[in-house]
């Protein structure tokens, strides 16, 4: 699709993803899904390909691309399979923006290539069993060691954290002045192997059953000082602006995944005949249909402008897409599980039947309105901005 | 080791609209693609790159101007440098006059690039005209040993070995070099270009070849120099009224196609 907001690279780039995804992908979705597998030779060739780095400056790795460029190869991966959007951005988003945001230059040379290559995957530790949207309540803690200065003890738990089995280390957000509250939070980068880090039991979820998600458990984990990620009592803005930045993320996930489905339902609807006629000749759904179309493009264009304010952002004008990104994350995540819904509808019985890819879709996509902020959460965020 | 891959930009669909007026294809709306066999081959000699870094896989296509994308394609994934051989002149060549042109436009690359080709590589055939000929012919123009349907290849000393297909299996076969050999559908499959590679292709320059540039005959290039003629092309139709024979052995279904044919006296 032609659109002001992409350039010729864009388009290549999402080319590039696009084959890729429907060469690879779309089969290898349905037996991921069974298995809740994410096979290591899918993983190995998207990183080699460079999916993994696109934003990450090319001194590190990285392709050194923009935010609509992750858009673009979120969108097409997305299209075939929700769980390798979620290791796109999971590489691209949570596990680097925060290191790329506050990280020195030594820790971005030490973290980056890894990630950018998809050797190293960077799971991020904000959620906690009993700290969702209200993450500031967090209770994991960070005391100095008392018998030397140098070093932290982590304890606490991480739940819902994507990709821990899998990961080689952990951004955790703990508490080092729990008097201060959210303003007395610190992030560390803490390694998957160090003592005292185990991860929890396998979660076993209803949809993108191939990211492997766990809590993480720490145990009295000794840390560096080295290994904080930023200013100490400052770590919870750096998790508010990662997550911020991951809203066109899920945007992108979503209306990917909604294209993908949207795309099977008009296929069906033209081959699949009752009456006499096939479904695409009846008005009622034609029109259910069209609206569908109408909300997903909606959606669509709301997670472009959001991409394209970011872009301009980091080239420097004075813009805040924080509202954009959030109305993006909100709309398109909801107007997906409705569009997926609907898609659903018109495969009848058979959208019911796991033969068929849109039920997994229509599993895959519940979470979108749930993680990386949930949609209430972005209706507070625009409405601060509207009321401020 | 030198290798030049020939390569097609073709439409990227099997099903081929014709203009009813004119009998050529129908290329607006329909996407390109490099020809399915010529990646393969492509991928054959990048691979022979893979294991010897000093190897140089040079890319040339003889089409108009926007073939250049197919080139663009080829430099993500491997190639080293493409050319473009185009001119008003090459228009409406058959077989023969390709590959002549496309023979005369080695030696024009040979000398841009300092080197010497030991081998070229093509695509069995396009599956748009689907002839099979443009890479025999060029041999033949070059004067040089020719290995069809490969699948496999490698250097050995001073000669390229080749794993080729035939209807009954393989056979393993050796050219001295300069050869070429043309490739078909080999066990695995081409690679993805990388993010990096996709960009720097795009921002490469394709240099042309006209007739200018090459030690070429004009009155063997373009619709002047085909031997062949199209008269018609069309989509056959499907016959729904066909029977299959299907007996016990091959040789019972000959038998039975001889007596059905003959009864029909049409043999």
């Amino acid at each position: 699709m032609k659109s002001p907001f992409f350039n010729e690279d864009h388009e290549m780039i999402r080319d590039l993803a696009r084959e890729f995804a429907e060469g690879e992908l779309k089969d290898a979705a349905v037996e991921m899904d069974k298995t809740e597998e994410f096979p290591q030779e899918i993983l190995d060739a998207m990183g080699e390909m460079g999916l993994f780095g696109l934003e990450i400056p090319e001194e590190y790795g990285g392709a050194g691309m923009d935010v609509r460029s992750y858009v673009c190869v979120m969108e097409e991966i997305a299209k075939h399979c929700a769980s390798a959007a979620v290791f796109v951005s999971g590489f691209n988003s949570l596990g680097s923006a925060p290191i790329l945001m506050d990280g020195t230059e030594e820790q971005k040379q030490k973290y980056l290539p890894g990630i950018a290559s998809g050797k190293e995957f960077m799971a991020f530790g904000l959620t906690e069993p009993n700290a969702g949207s209200d993450a500031g309540s967090m209770t994991t803690s960070a005391v100095v060691d008392p018998s030397d200065p140098d070093y932290y003890i982590i304890n606490g738990r991480k739940c819902f954290i994507t990709g821990a089995p899998i990961a080689t280390n952990c951004l955790v957000y703990a508490k080092t002045s729990p008097e201060k509250g959210s303003k007395g939070i610190t992030c560390f980068i803490v390694g998957m192997d160090q003592e005292g880090v185990s991860v929890g039991k396998h979660e076993e979820k209803m949809g993108q059953r191939a990211n492997p998600t766990s809590d993480v458990i720490l145990e009295d984990v000794r840390v560096h000082k080295d290994q904080i990620l930023g200013t100490v009592d400052e770590g919870f803005m750096n998790a508010l602006k990662t997550l911020s930045l991951g809203r066109v993320g899920v945007s992108s996930l979503s209306i990917g995944m909604a294209q993908g489905a949207m795309d099977l339902a008009v296929e069906h609807m033209k081959e699949r005949k009752q009456f006499g006629k096939p479904l695409a000749k009846f008005q009622a759904l034609q029109f259910k249909m069209a609206e569908a179309e109408t909300k997903l493009n909606a959606a669509r264009l709301l997670t472009y402008n959001a991409a394209y304010l970011l872009d301009m952002q980091h080239e420097g004008e004075k813009v805040d897409p924080t509202k954009d990104a959030a109305m993006a994350k909100f709309f398109a995540a909801d107007t997906a599980i409705e569009v997926i819904s609907t898609c659903l509808q018109m495969f009848g019985g058979y959208g019911y039947s796991r033969e068929y890819p849109i039920e997994r879709i229509y599993r895959d996509v519940r979470v979108n309105s749930i993680y990386e902020g949930s949609s209430e959460i972005q209706k507070i965020v625009i409405a601060g901005k509207l009321f401020k | 080791m030198n290798i030049l891959v020939c390569i097609k930009q073709v439409p990227d669909t099997t099903e081929i609209k014709i203009d009813p007026v004119t009998n050529t294809l129908i290329r607006e709306g329909v996407p390109s693609i490099v020809n399915t066999f010529d990646q393969y081959a492509l991928e054959m000699a990048v691979q022979i790159k893979d294991k010897d870094p000093d190897t140089k896989v040079i890319v040339a296509s003889m089409g108009p101007p926007q073939a250049e994308v197919a080139i663009k394609t080829c430099l993500s994934v491997g190639a080293d440098k493409g050319y473009l051989i185009c001119g008003r002149e090459f228009a409406g060549a058959d077989t023969l006059s390709t590959s002549y042109i496309i023979s005369r436009s080695v030696e024009a690359i040979e000398k841009l690039e300092g080197i010497k080709f030991d081998a070229i590589f093509c695509g069995k055939q396009a599956i748009d005209g689907d002839t099979a000929q443009v890479g025999p012919e060029m041999a033949e123009h070059l004067g040089i040993p020719q290995i069809t349907y490969a699948i496999e290849a490698e250097f050995v000393e001073n000669k390229l070995r080749v794993k080729r297909e035939t209807e009954d299996g393989y056979e393993i076969r050796e050219a001295a070099c300069p050869c070429l050999i043309t490739v078909t559908k080999p066990a695995f499959e081409p690679r993805y270009a990388t993010v990096k590679s996709k960009m720097a292709a795009n921002r490469a320059k394709i240099p042309m070849l006209g007739v200018a540039d090459m030690d070429i005959d004009v009155e063997r290039c373009g619709l002047k120099g085909s031997a062949t003629k199209v008269k018609k092309t069309f989509v056959p139709v499907r016959n729904k009224n066909g029977i299959k024979i299907k007996e016990e052995t091959p040789e019972e279904s000959v038998a039975k196609l001889v007596e059905l044919l003959t009864g029909a006296g049409v043999i």
